[in-house]
């Protein structure tokens, strides 16, 4: 067991610095989708199945693919110029650096060092479903409204601005558009002023 | 006369047995694993070769010329010749590409069409893993698959293969959708995600007919979207936009050449394969026979039956219909397959609260018949045809 | 060290990763990218307790991470929409220079 946990272990920090270090933006994501799937062999080693394929079809099936997405929506293809490390780099690393040194130390002062092995429990997917049904009943319609509302906001956000009078066929008056998301939210105007 | 149908079972049992007294307990589950995975290194591979030909053959009769004929009797060793020409073929590297993206890519597609099939029952007791959350399994990492197509398509630093690679992309994360949600119907009929369980659950029969899904209103519709869904996501005509042999030539993988080809070409035979399994697994009954008098032909023969008519359908359909363009096939899976799909779901429900009886069939069809009357027909009608607009790219 | 302590050792240096490359990076992907890292963390922690911490048949820890990877994979979408959007006004995606709300 603790062969196959160093394994994973150095395979999901490994990737994860590649994720945070590397100049291609490209490379990054696809790092970052090692690293998840790193961590879903993670959670399967620790007997969490349902979790283990969650974490593979959610983290690697959609969002690696949203980050490698939005790379090449925002021109993050080529190589960048400058440093890829903002100016102020040095506080940042320390910042984490005693985090981890802290977290380090609470965990090695605390009860988790010294605990004995329980056996291995057992959540079956009926369980799961049982428990999503009738303790988590609540959560689990919130977290559709949530994701309904993350799905339209997104869709909103990142719609282009463009109004039915930038078509040419009104004869070219570009001058009064209005932006598009608001113009859902609110009618038009007459002034024609911005935002 | 040995027990056919357990026939390869009892021989990894025997073979184990033999093995027992040599090997230490972990040298022996090692053998049980490769045992058990090595069959499907070898059918499966062996199966894409026959299904090349056939399909080739097949599209060549459809389309009123004879196929491939020239190598071996009536062409049917032409798999072989084919697989002589990838292997010797040189394997280009543009200058400019990602040499590392560029080999990983067909590596990882492979790999994941190869590792769906773990959970597929093949057979009575033929399943290499009965996990608790098989089809959930099934469906990641077949997901794990589209972050490998955007890897071939971007790894050549090719502007063609990249936008074909992001259509290939955008079509199968749309397409996972109504293939899940599908499927999400016969989980909540059987109450379990286990693989092995689904198949056990179709094993009675209704009078003389067998109890498959796809003879119940839901399943027979969910088995059409499921089909559908499948046809998209193994990027097959009509829905081959991606790989458009008539317009972009190979799409995604336009500058692999040689043996990398021939692994992109694997790989989409194989997750065709896997996918059909499993739609044979969930509405058509598995390893289910159809009648109980025809019970002595072993249960791995009549998957492998199925599969091989699956397949002659899907070849049927790659030749018959012709390719459908990007916002036509978006607009189906967003505007048309995942309504019916959520309507399929609570059809399901309808069959399952109503109890047994004639009255479930009548609710069941009749809700599916009215959504398909109201989301099918009004979608895909051209209304007036109006003055011509012009959106210029700004 | 127990493989529980193993396992939170793994979970604090995962996020202590995700916060180093969240706050040096100048790309707003990438900056994303360590916040997700981040949550990964916090979801190997509560799987590592779930399996051998105290109560494992309320199937908490499970039931967190189930809503926490649904929670993250929302916001993960909601601020890649944000970032093209500001990318389509600033034409650039680095943090140091979106550094005035006048439009």
């Amino acid at each position: 067991m603790t062969l196959s946990f160093a394994i994973i272990a150095a395979l999901i920090i490994a990737a994860a610095t590649a994720a945070m270090t590397l100049r291609n933006l490209v490379h990054s994501a696809l790092a970052v989708a090692i690293a998840f799937a790193g961590l879903a062999s993670a959670y399967l080693q620790l007997g969490a199945q349902f979790v283990g394929l969650t974490q593979i079809l959610v983290y690697v099936g959609a969002v690696a693919i949203l980050i490698v997405f939005a790379v090449l929506l925002t021109r993050g293809g080529e190589a960048p110029e400058k440093s890829v490390f903002s100016a102020s780099w040095f506080w940042g690393a320390a910042i984490a650096t005693s985090v981890f040194a802290l977290l380090a130390c609470a965990i090695n002062h605390s009860f988790a060092s010294k605990r004995a092995l329980p056996p291995q429990p057992s959540a079956t997917v009926e369980q799961i479903g049982q428990d999503l049904m009738t303790k988590f009943v609540l959560p689990l319609e919130v977290i559709g409204l949530l994701l309904t509302a993350a799905l339209i906001g997104a869709v909103i956000i990142a719609m282009r601005d463009e109004s039915p009078k930038s078509k040419i066929e009104d004869g070219g008056s570009k001058m009064d558009k209005t932006s598009g998301p608001s113009s859902i939210l609110h009618p038009p105007s007459s002034s024609g002023g911005h935002q | 006369m040995p027990d056919l149908d357990q026939i390869f079972v009892n021989l990894k049992h025997w073979l184990l047995g033999q093995l027992e007294g040599i090997l230490s307990a972990s040298w022996l589950e090692l053998v049980s694993i490769l045992l058990s995975l090595v069959p499907i290194l070898i059918v499966f591979p062996t199966l894409f070769a026959i299904m090349t030909i056939m399909e080739r053959k097949g599209l060549g009769r459809i389309q009123n010329r004879y196929g491939p004929n020239r190598v071996g009797p009536f062409g049917f060793l032409q798999p072989a010749a084919d697989g002589i020409k990838a292997l010797i073929k040189e394997d280009l590297v543009p200058r400019a590409a990602d040499k590392v993206v560029h080999l990983l890519a067909p590596v990882i597609l492979v790999v994941t069409a190869f590792t769906v099939y773990a959970v597929l029952p093949i057979g009575r007791n033929m399943v290499v893993l009965d996990l608790d959350a098989g089809l959930l399994f099934f469906f990641a990492v077949g997901a794990a698959s589209d972050l490998a197509v955007f890897m071939a398509g971007w790894a050549i630093r090719n502007k063609y293969a990249l936008l074909g690679a992001m259509r290939a992309v955008a079509q199968m994360v749309s397409y996972e959708i109504p293939l899940i949600l599908s499927s999400v119907a016969v989980v909540m009929i059987t109450g379990t995600l286990s693989l092995p369980e689904i198949v056990m659950a179709q094993s009675t029969h209704f009078g003389f007919l067998p109890d498959w899904f796809v003879f119940t209103p839901w399943g027979f519709a969910g088995f059409l979207l499921f089909m559908i869904a499948a046809n998209a996501e193994a990027n097959r005509s009509p829905f081959d936009l991606p790989e458009g042999e008539s317009e972009i030539i190979a799409g995604y993988f336009i500058e692999y050449s040689g043996f990398k080809f021939a692994l992109f070409f694997l790989a989409e035979y194989l997750s065709l394969f896997a996918i059909c399994g499993l739609g044979i697994t969930l509405f058509l009954g598995g390893w289910n026979a159809p009648f109980a008098g025809l019970e002595f032909i072993p249960s791995w023969a009549w998957f492998f039956l199925k599969l091989i008519t699956l397949m002659c359908l899907f070849i049927w359909t790659r030749g018959t219909l012709p390719r459908l363009r990007q916002d036509q096939l978006m607009n189906l899976a967003w505007k048309f397959m995942i309504p019916m799909v959520l309507i399929n779901l609570v059809a399901a429900a309808l069959w399952h609260f109503t109890g047994p009886g004639f009255m479930r069939w009548l609710t069941s069809g009749a809700l599916l018949i009215v959504a398909h009357l109201f989301l099918g027909n009004p979608q895909f009608e051209r209304k007036d045809i109006g003055k011509r607009t012009y959106r210029f790219a700004e | 060290m127990t493989p529980l302590a193993g396992y939170l050792l793994l979970s604090a240096f995962l996020f202590a990763i995700g916060l180093a490359g969240a706050l040096t990076r100048r790309n707003a992907i990438i900056v994303l990218i360590g916040i997700e890292l981040m949550l990964n963390a916090a979801n190997l922690n509560f799987i590592a307790f779930w399996r051998y911490g105290a109560n494992p048949e309320a199937l908490t820890g499970i039931m967190f991470v189930i809503f926490a990877i649904a929670v993250a994979a929302a916001e993960a979408a909601v601020g890649l929409a944000l970032i093209i959007a500001i990318y389509r006004h600033y034409k650039t995606t680095n943090v140091d220079e979106m550094n005035s709300l006048k439009g």
